[in-house]
């Protein structure tokens, strides 16, 4: 039995996700950081901090799903078991 | 958390944190019906066809783990006990994995087995079989059920939602998903939240360490605190397991937590083993656990320092910590110190980071629990020999009964706040012996079938025996001393009495035991191939198992 066309990438999947994370802390660290907000993370822009490291991290699985995509071989490269019960009776 | 909590705890979340939760949502049902397309088989359904790569299947592994009552168990550990809640993890996970990978992986993988029951079942026959199947299944509703009431507890103590309300949309969330795309979904969505919850709880732990002075100025307040300079080292915890001599308590330690307990819990919780299982290739199933075990080593970092750091800069912790009414519970560390520190925007990412982790643990009882409800319950005792669709559709009403189920239970938790207590020291009674049994089963082949349901048997009853001499009184064991003992001596009884009815009762036939033990198992069956997508040194699991051992000894030096 042919498998169907393999799973949708999950490495683009954890991209765009912390890409949309990431942008939108960048954007509120960057203009809607009040005195109150930084006073309450001890001073440290944790918004723009955070926003920063989230696109990098899309980046670099953007990056990895780029350079090694997922390959659907036409035919599986293992010979598929029979996935009914395991041959072998009770005891 | 059966204590509620007087102090208001509530989070002052604006549109965007909502906006960033629902943002998430999205994205987890969007996994469940992308997944969907690729579900034609039972097996692809119960075992995502065994066809993730290792660093997926590593991930979720520990990720099944991470659930509510780990994140906030621990991070209340923290507060509390300090620096050496990390034996939870270097002693108590770390070897575990490991030994799942490189020694354990081959029988498990190698005999096609479907899941950790149906090993038993091809290993003893029936009788340790069902024991098995149905202590799991049972256990698995009743935790998820732990799992669905501490996140609704939760969400009404941060953001004022009805605990009932909470309950039923976080389990038609984790339902939807689950039912839709099976397995593949929950282990793709336990992947995502692992990333969520680091992205969470790493920038929690550089604003409190920020806060209290950097590292310095946090061995300098501890110091100076009611817990004092102890709890900024792992070694003796005397505190953590109750036993006062220093001695004992490193054996404690290392045999009741490092081997009994943990050994059970990581190597036989088919919810861990399920992860490894769907692997697509021997040497990735080996890989899985110990892929695993790298951020679980770290991952205390920034579980348990936000934890220590609750007690020093929230004030009604700190109160607590110095002995003080102040209304709060250890349990509320990690969500009071978020809103302690987060401004919105991370406030939002952080409450995703909980929910994520909250939803993914029951995701992943309930996805182990649909698997063995399916094969090993009704393919094996009520209908046998049906289509695969017939399978796959069981598998998918399963999945919605179970969660049915959950629902009840969490429920029931609301209403009787020890309920759930009780529930998590019957799971440990029915997982303390399990170890001894599929250690012997592997690499004894006298090993009879009446022993094998015999051990479990008589080790969940030694194991219980020692709770209610604790519960009693008769044995004196604060912290986690008495569990740490149940489960040596759940252990100890399982293994003498496997060995004592093995003597008086007939062997298994040697050639139905080929593929399950150890000296029947030819070479080459148990051998990954090093090929292909599992070539190269860096994805050899011996290397990989040695490095992280090796890495988890020097932290254990460091932080000694």
């Amino acid at each position: 039995m042919a498998r169907k066309a393999g799973l949708f990438d999950l490495r683009l999947v954890i991209a765009v996700l912390f890409a949309i994370y990431g942008v939108v802390l960048l954007v509120v660290g960057l203009g809607f950081t009040e005195e109150a907000d930084l006073a309450k993370a001890d001073g440290l822009n944790i918004n723009l901090w955070t926003g920063i490291g989230m696109v990098v991290l899309a980046a670099l699985f953007a990056v990895w799903a780029t350079l090694r995509p997922v390959i659907v071989p036409d035919v599986p490269d293992t010979p598929d078991l029979p996935t009914g019960q395991p041959s072998g009776t009770e005891g | 958390m059966p204590v509620l909590a007087q102090v208001d705890l509530r989070l002052d979340a604006g549109p965007l944190d909502y906006t960033l939760l629902a943002v998430y949502f999205v994205f987890v049902l969007g996994i469940g019906f992308l997944a969907r397309r690729s579900v034609s088989s039972s097996l692809d359904f119960l075992l995502s066809g065994r066809s993730l790569p290792a660093w997926v299947t590593g991930l979720a592994f520990i990720s099944a783990n991470l659930g509510a009552i780990e994140l906030l168990g621990m991070a209340a550990n923290g507060a509390q006990y300090g620096m050496a809640t990390v034996h939870y993890y270097w002693i108590g996970a770390i070897p575990a994995m490991v030994f799942l990978g490189l020694v354990m992986m081959p029988f498990y993988y190698g005999s096609k087995v479907r899941s950790v029951p149906e090993f038993l079942r091809r290993r003893f026959g029936k009788g340790a079989h069902l024991v098995n199947a149905i202590s799991f299944a049972v256990a698995q509703v009743l935790i998820a059920g732990v799992n669905l009431y501490a996140l609704a507890f939760l969400l009404n103590l941060m953001l004022g939602w009805p605990i009932p309300l909470s309950v039923v949309i976080a389990a038609a969330i984790v339902l939807t998903y689950t039912a839709l795309g099976g397995l593949s979904a929950a282990i793709y969505n336990e992947v995502l939240q692992f990333f969520v919850i680091v992205a969470a709880l790493l920038p929690l732990t550089i604003v409190g360490l920020h806060k209290v002075g950097g590292w310095d100025g946090l061995v300098e307040k501890v110091t100076g605190g009611p817990g004092g300079a102890e709890q900024l080292s792992a070694w003796p915890a005397t505190e953590l397991t109750g036993i006062q001599n220093p001695v004992l308590s490193v054996i404690g330690i290392v045999f009741g937590l490092g081997f009994v307990l943990s050994f059970g819990y990581w190597t036989t919780n088919f919810a861990e083993v399920q992860r490894a299982l769907s692997a697509k290739s021997m040497s990735a199933a080996r890989r899985t656990p110990i892929i695993g075990a790298y951020p679980k080593m770290l991952i205390p970092f920034v579980i348990i320092i936000p934890g220590i750091i609750a007690a020093l800069v929230v004030p009604e912790m700190a109160a607590l910590k110095a002995g003080e009414e102040s209304g709060v519970v250890y349990n509320n560390a990690l969500p009071a110190l978020i809103g302690e520190l987060l401004p919105n925007g991370m406030l939002g990412i952080a409450i995703t980071g909980l929910l994520a982790s909250f939803m993914a643990g029951v995701a992943a009882n309930v996805s182990s629990f649909n698997t063995v409800f399916t094969y090993d319950l009704w393919q094996d005792y009520v209908r046998k020999d049906r289509p695969d669709e017939y399978y796959l559709r069981v598998g998918r009403l399963a999945t919605i009964g179970g969660t049915v189920v959950a629902i009840g239970t969490a429920f029931l938790a609301a209403g009787y706040g020890n309920i759930m207590d009780y529930i998590q020291a019957l799971f440990s009674f029915f997982n303390a012996p399990l170890f001894a049994t599929f250690i012997l089963a592997m690499f004894w082949k006298r090993m009879s079938a009446a022993a094998g349901w015999a051990g479990l048997v008589a080790g969940t009853l030694g194991a219980v025996a020692v709770f209610v001499l604790a519960e009693t009184g008769v044995l004196d064991l604060p912290g986690q001393g008495a569990s740490f003992l149940g489960a040596g001596v759940a252990f100890a009884v399982d293994i003498v009495v496997s060995v004592v009815v093995t003597t008086f009762t007939r062997p298994v036939p040697e050639e139905r035991l080929v593929g399950l033990v150890y000296s029947l198992t030819p070479k080459e069956d148990r051998r990954h191939s090093t090929t292909g997508e599992d070539a190269g040194w860096y994805r050899s699991p011996l290397l990989l198992g040695i490095g992280v051992l090796v890495l988890t000894a020097v932290l254990n030096i460091v932080f000694g």
